[in-house]
């Protein structure tokens, strides 16, 4: 952790704050932004790069010097001297701990542009902070202590940014102080460097050599290297393109956030434009309905605008009263984007819990929000040494491509064409962390997979010979809550009406088709899977299908609802409470998960999360079983 | 093909966050405390859903001892934007007399802090908009945009959902909260040539002027009313002077100044070389980590 030379770091105010305030206010209000991560272990002097950026850009004010110096004194690293790293790291935790574990944000202004820096850790168990970082980032200053030459952690930092997409790489082979500012030493590492890049796929980057102790190459062209023709780092940060005027020159796309309906006479849709422009006339397209209209006027709070571009915030107007809201995806008429529910994704896993394959979770993509599950991964890849690995699940920090399946179409295009809809987060849905941020590569057309036999006799032919609607009836309750009694009574009543039933109970399952699963969260998902898609055959056989299982978990039940056709999964749920269905205790259950001796019990030592809009609820402290069974019967038959 | 200039960015970025809240949340509402953050958040806000005016009202959460040109600008904003104005103040606070001159941090703790819990807890809002900014103070620089709060408040810096691209998780259980900072990224600077650009009415308090004030402990108090009690022998002097941030007058240091217009306000901020928060008492409690502290503790 090199310390700034504070003798040499000049405060260096623009004349023109002193002399003309109106003209710099004019020359500042043009201003672009760039938005740049920084990646190095603090021993590349990434803490000292910053701060000197800050300092020449005067962004570090006195008072925050003085407090500064006296926290150097206290906690720094470097006696006496002022410890720049304390300027840039900034919770306490850390700051006991020595080392940064967030991503922080920092920012300076030249005269060019307004920079956002996003400063990340180098430690290996940080991916996530870094991936966090690179994904609003527009470039990427990968620092190499000229000393020690690419090491292992460059390769990692260089993955992660290919990876989320960073075209702008800057490769800083700073401390050039330390090796006399040898040219041989730095077109070694450049060309070690470069090797490496191209075999990740990284066509292009910018090598430097810099110090950010002394100061060399960062703002002025510096004497000791006379030998570098190329920018210094302010310059070549003041000139390289910005990923917002990238994205303008792309098809538009605008996902929807918000309907502006205030009166009748006015309905607009608001959004902020993903990739390129609009303007009043355009022909557009409504995706996933894929209706089309015209724009009639881009609105804004300062008047109406002939054009609008990438990254802006605008309310759009169209001229028919179209089908549009939130999660909707406003895109020009002719090259629309794709929608698709099975894609290959690359996923990095967030969250200390690992990713549990087959269990529902939120994925969020732009505005829209599905439940989507995610498949055993492909393989993950080491992230230090690029290899591919197996695996069954995605632990922290890994990073692995897997399949995923949404519950609805999603509008999407890869990421690498378009990061606001090709970049989603995984959502849990009982704790709602966010446990993964993902990109979609492509989509999976299941043709391309599995074939599906074409069979002449299809399910609407099956259920029209039966004369009835299939459907499940998906009862979901406690143990000894009721459930085995009622569906048995269901399926006697609709059988003497003279419909095709089955009725697949929790206990028999168990004893055939999943007598290879166990009770663990995994097994339990895996059981309700299986039955699942048991009961969709069935349906598709033209069967009313009724199933007595607990199945404690909302994401299971909607993940089976998910399978099935609109209308075809009717949720029934016996509504016991613990201490009446504990109370009958039929198996003796209860008892032993009490004492112990069984685990993971629904209701004892494992949660049950009962349905918030089930089709039917079945109270049986307040009906009986004989007129539940009625009532359910007459639900799916009046409904059919 | 228009050019983005930074400004077009932040504005963009802060009227997403703010519709993005207004789509996922139960019941919003925007913190509103008068000052010139407080006035850029509240100008996003109308541009965020015009012509519509902003689904959700504004909570300012009164210590009573705020200058009296806040609370006039205050009721005058809130008459202007068609918005519902709340204002709380903590009655345990308000019984016991709590004020800045004989209860010290107390006052903080007891009309902000406990204040802001209890008026979100009566109103049960799930979504606060706030106007904090990343370049305040060191423990702001990894604040999220969208900051989860447990059902009592409490802010766990290891436990804060990591935020990719502008993809916002605003899910949460019952009695849980976000407060949400739509200007994490914006600087003092931006700040106040966005208010200059967009013609943004403000404090005059930001300006200098001819006030009474007088000297303690090295800061410069204004004599705001009859309620500030002076010391033996000290009497008010006329100094010109103006306020880089406002809070209550009494724990509000004010700098001497001569800028009585805008561009030389923003002139004299990117001359000086003090930070803003440098006024306030609150950043030197509780040793390097005031802010974080009290941020645990359910400060904003």
């Amino acid at each position: 952790m090199a310390d700034i030379d504070t003798k040499e770091a000049v405060y260096v105010t623009d004349k023109l704050i002193a002399e003309d305030i109106d003209a710099y206010l004019v020359q500042h209000e043009h201003k672009t932004m760039l938005r740049f991560i920084t990646c190095g272990s603090v021993d590349d002097g990434k803490s000292t790069l910053i701060g000197r950026l800050l300092y020449d850009s005067k962004m570090i004010f006195e008072d925050q010097l003085d407090a500064l110096t006296a926290d150097s004194k206290k906690v720094g690293t470097q006696g006496q001297e002022i410890d720049f790293a304390l300027l840039v790291d900034g919770l306490a935790a850390e700051r006991e701990q020595g080392i940064t574990i967030d991503v922080a944000y920092r920012f300076f202004n030249t005269e060019k542009r307004k920079f956002i820096v996003a400063d990340c850790p180098g430690h290996e168990q940080y991916t996530r902070n870094m991936v966090t970082g690179a994904s609003t980032a527009d470039l990427a200053v990968i620092l190499i202590d000229a000393r020690k030459g690419v090491l292992v952690q460059t390769r990692r930092h260089s993955y992660l940014c290919h990876l989320i997409g960073i075209k702008n790489i800057v490769l800083a082979v700073n401390k050039m102080d330390l090796v006399d500012y040898d040219q041989a030493v730095f077109d070694g590492i450049v060309k070690d460097y470069a090797e490496f890049a191209r075999s990740i796929g990284i066509d292009s980057f910018t090598a430097m050599p810099i110090s950010g102790f002394k100061g060399d190459n960062i703002t002025t062209p510096s004497a000791n290297t006379p030998w570098y023709k190329g920018p210094t780092l302010v310059e070549h940060l003041e000139t390289v393109e910005v990923l917002s005027s990238v994205d303008a020159d792309k098809p538009f796309r605008l996902p929807v956030q918000w309907v502006n309906r205030p009166n009748l006479d006015f309905r607009g849709f608001s959004g902020l434009i993903a990739t390129g422009s609009v303007k009043p006339g355009d022909k557009i397209r409504v995706l996933p309905s894929g209706k089309t209209s015209a724009i009639t006027r881009v609105v804004t709070y300062d008047g109406d605008l002939d054009e609008a571009v990438a990254g802006q915030s605008v309310t759009v107007c169209f001229e028919d009263e179209i089908d549009c809201s939130r999660g909707s995806v406003i895109s020009v008429a002719d090259n629309p984007p794709q929608t698709a529910d099975q894609f290959e994704s690359t996923i990095v896993w967030l969250a200390d819990e690992a990713l549990i394959p087959g269990r529902a979770y939120w994925l969020k993509l732009g505005t829209q929000q599905v439940s989507a599950t995610v498949a055993e991964p492909k393989y993950t890849v080491n992230v230090n040494t690029m290899e591919h690995m197996a695996a069954k699940t995605l632990d922290l920090n890994a990073i692995g491509v897997a399949e995923l399946t949404t519950d609805k179409q999603v509008v999407f295009e890869p990421y690498a064409e378009n990061r606001t809809l090709g970049g989603f987060i995984l959502i849990d849905k009982m704790t709602n962390a966010t446990v993964a941020a993902g990109m979609l590569n492509f989509s999976l057309r299941r043709s391309q997979n599995v074939h599906w036999q074409a069979v002449d006799i299809d399910r609407k032919q099956h259920a029209g010979l039966k004369n009835q609607k299939p459907a499940v009836l998906w009862f979901t309750g406690l143990s000894g809550s009721g459930k085995s009694t009622i569906a048995n009574m269901v399926e006697k009543k609709l059988h003497r009406m003279n419909r095709h039933t089955f009725l697949l109970d929790g206990d028999n399952v168990r004893h055939g088709l999943n007598k290879d699963l166990g009770f663990t969260e995994a097994d339990r998902i895996e059981n309700i899977r299986r039955v699942g898609e048991v009961s969709k055959l069935m349906t598709d056989a033209g069967l009313i299908v009724i199933t007595a299982f607990i199945s404690p978990f909302q994401a299971d039940r909607e993940m089976v609802r998910a399978m099935l056709p609109e209308g075809e999964f009717i949720e029934v749920f016996i509504d016991t409470p613990l201490k009446v269905a504990e109370a009958r205790d039929v198996k003796g259950l209860y008892k032993k998960a009490r004492s112990g001796e069984l685990k993971n019990f629904t209701g004892i030592d494992s949660p049950y999360e009962a349905p918030r809009n089930p089709e039917v609820r079945i109270d049986t402290t307040v009906i009986s079983p004989e007129e539940a069974a009625e009532l359910i019967v007459n639900t799916l038959l009046g409904d059919a | 093909m228009k050019t983005l200039t930074h400004l077009d960015r932040l504005e963009a970025e802060a009227i997403h966050i703010i519709r993005e809240v207004v789509a996922e949340a139960e019941k919003p509402v925007m913190l509103y405390s008068v000052g010139k953050d407080s006035a850029v958040m509240l100008h996003l806000a109308r541009k965020a859903f015009y012509p519509s005016p902003p689904p959700f009202p504004l909570l300012h959460v009164d210590t009573t001892w705020k200058f009296k040109a806040m609370y006039e600008l205050r009721d005058k904003m809130a008459r202007d934007s068609g918005m519902e104005l709340l204002v709380y103040q903590n009655p345990e606070a308000a019984e016991k007399g709590i004020n800045p001159f004989d209860h010290g941090a107390l006052h903080t703790d007891m009309w902000k802090t406990e204040g802001l819990k209890q008026a979100l807890d009566k109103y049960g809002f799930d979504a606060a908009f706030g106007g904090a900014r990343r370049d305040e103070e060191k423990s702001r620089a990894k604040e999220r945009i969208f900051s989860f709060r447990t059902s009592s408040h409490g802010w766990d810096p290891k436990n804060q959902r990591p935020e990719l691209w502008n993809l916002y998780n605003a899910r949460k259980a019952r009695g849980e909260s976000i407060r949400v900072f739509p200007i994490s990224n914006w600087t003092e600077l931006d700040i106040w040539q966005y208010i200059h650009l967009n013609d943004i009415p403000i404090v005059p308090l930001y300006f200098a002027d001819k006030r009474p004030t007088v000297e303690r402990d090295g800061m410069l108090l204004m004599v705001d009313d009859d309620r500030f009690p002076l010391q033996p022998g000290e009497v008010p002097v006329e100094r010109s002077i103006r306020f880089r941030t406002l809070g209550c007058y009494p724990l509000t240091g004010a700098v001497e100044s001569e800028a009585k217009t805008l561009p030389e306000v923003i002139q004299e901020t990117l001359l000086t070389t003090t930070s803003e928060r440098q006024g306030r008492a609150i950043d030197k409690d509780a040793g390097g980590a005031g802010m974080e502290v009290k941020k645990q503790q359910g400060y904003f």
